[in-house]
């Protein structure tokens, strides 16, 4: 049976090139960066090396780079280290409604430690109403994070606009570009933001490796305490191999963002078009035009997306889901509700993520596949059963 | 993450479907939450469930639970097919993820509806209030 892997948002595979400069980190070049010898020498050499890498990908410099061991802890860093730095300002802090959970629950914790967050609505595509955050934004707002582009939906935000409107204000600027960086052009200055957090693993590089860029001259608490590294505001000993990885797949990201974004751009319009062609009742997610590359989301009116899931899944077709049933808390991706989407839509939700080992016939087998497995679900659906009964009385 | 009894019942459910002049029809659930199941019942003259038919709108769980309730009430009298517990569908099917054991739940309700929807047709039991049930912790809202 073909199999086909389609949620490259949840995971990429590691680059070959990616993995042979990771390895000698793991045996060879086994010093600690901190230690005052040759072997500590070689692994802190590679280390800011990568940090080059990583600050060229986003346009930033190198000391403008802290490395974290993902885009959650990064993203922790940025709510909860910023909003500590600036807290003799002010208490309040803005984010969207559709943030990812390590910026919305960070934000939380923030709310328990006295501070107050104001959620930014978005519209039904997914884009954050900048009129609605210019209103929101008080005198003692210290902090706004807006992410760069949803995971989930793959609309991508305004973030220049949005950073015009919080530059006439004290406040910082943070970004969640953890879907973006490596993925799409992404440039500090041009997005105006003061900090912005990423991830190695969307990018074909190593889990366990993210980063948090912080513009020289804002100050960020640590939320690790320890001795000297990453210039002290992250304690304890880098993660050689995998800073090397993010390195890495930094620099061939950099090099091949454009044939990357072509090919995963045709993949994702021959996904979209041939499944709302070839399926009644779905509804393409997230901005029509203004999406990331590989992103392709959509609700199935009647069933729900566990279910679809799994029997894609028996093809050999591997994706993701924001319904209830995939997630622990069992409710609806808060990211389709703040859409405006109705939860019984929204718990229909199948999200497809195009790699770069994706192929124009992964997607004609995907269209192949899906109708049947569709039209099963819906003859065992009580939903369909009504909508088929009030469509037939109206 | 699911025994293969529950993929089994998920990937070749048994008893789908609707009965036209069913004698009892059971729901339970709400999409907006997650899963909702519908039971149909025909109940022979020594009060046998002599068919038993369901249609879901949920997770493999769900499926899987629906069509082994399906099986397991089919044949039983209204006596015997009332004391399908969830823990009795849930051990049927080899277990259930701890987060997916609210599934067996609204089975073995929605099926209970059905047998008291027919009850009450009967003459044989009062009509109860409609109510939307949640486990303990869950809810409906969505943010």
């Amino acid at each position: 049976m073909r199999q086909v892997y389609l949620d490259n948002a949840a995971a990429t595979p590691l680059l070959p090139e990616v993995l042979e400069a990771m390895l000698p980190y793991f045996s060879k070049i086994y010093g600690n960066p901190q230690s005052i010898h040759g072997w500590g020498d070689g692994a802190r050499d590679a280390v800011e090396e990568s940090r080059g890498k990583v600050a060229d990908l986003i346009g930033g410099q190198p000391e403008e780079i802290i490395f974290t061991s993902s885009g959650t802890e990064a993203n922790n860093l940025a709510i909860k280290g910023l909003a500590q730095a600036q807290q003799t300002k002010g208490k309040h802090i803005l984010i969207s409604s559709i943030e990812h959970f390590s910026v919305a629950n960070a934000a939380k914790t923030m709310e328990k430690r006295g501070f107050e967050i104001t959620h930014i609505p978005v519209d039904k595509h997914g884009l954050v109403d900048i009129d609605k955050l210019a209103a929101a934004i008080r005198n003692d707002t210290i902090l706004v994070s807006i992410m760069h582009a949803n995971g989930e939906v793959g609309t991508i935000q305004d973030i220049k606009r949005i950073s015009q409107v919080v530059k006439k204000t004290g406040a910082v600027f943070h970004t969640d570009a953890v879907a973006t960086a490596g993925t799409i052009p992404v440039n500090v200055a041009d997005l105006g933001v003061d900090a912005l957090s990423m991830a190695a693993n969307p990018f074909y590089g190593p889990k366990g490796a993210g980063a948090l860029w912080v513009r020289k001259g804002t100050r960020v608490i640590p939320l690790l305490d320890g001795g000297v590294q990453e210039g002290g505001r992250r304690g304890g000993t880098e993660d050689v191999p995998a800073i090397v990885g993010m390195g890495k797949a930094a620099e061939l990201a950099r090099r091949d963002m454009k044939s990357r974004i072509e090919h995963l751009s045709f993949l994702r319009d021959r996904l979209i078009k041939g499944l709302i062609s070839g399926i009644d009742h779905v509804i393409l997610t997230g901005h029509p035009q203004n999406r990331l590359p590989c992103n392709a989301s959509f609700c199935v009116e009647f069933i729900e997306g566990e279910s679809m899931l799994m029997m894609l899944s028996a093809k050999g077709v591997a994706v993701s889901s924001g319904s209830a049933c995939t997630s622990r808390a069992l409710k609806a991706s808060h990211v389709l509700t703040a859409m405006g989407l109705p939860p019984e839509i929204a718990q229909g939700s199948l999200l497809f993520s195009m790699g770069l080992e994706s192929t124009p016939e992964d997607i004609d087998y995907v269209l192949e596949v899906m109708p049947p497995i569709v039209e099963r679900l819906r003859q065992m659906s009580p939903l369909y059963d009504k909508f088929l009964k009030e469509k037939k009385g109206g | 993450m699911y025994s293969e009894k529950v993929m089994d019942h998920f990937s070749n459910p048994r008893n789908v479907g609707g009965i036209k002049d069913a004698d009892g029809i059971g729901e339970e659930g709400n999409p907006v939450c997650g899963d909702m199941m519908t039971f149909y019942i025909k109940v022979d003259d020594k009060d046998r469930l002599s068919d038993v038919k369901f249609k879901t709108f949920g997770c493999g769980a769900a499926i899987a639970v629906s069509s082994m309730v399906s099986e397991m009430a089919k044949g039983k009298t209204i006596e015997e097919a009332q004391k399908i517990t969830p823990e009795l569908v849930a051990k049927e099917l080899d277990g259930l993820p701890k987060n997916k054991f609210h599934c067996s739940n609204l089975g073995a309700q929605a099926l209970n509806k059905a047998i008291d929807n027919y009850l009450v047709k009967q003459g044989r039991k009062e009509p109860s209030p409609e109510k939307h049930e949640h486990e303990e912790g869950e809810s409906c809202e969505t943010n």
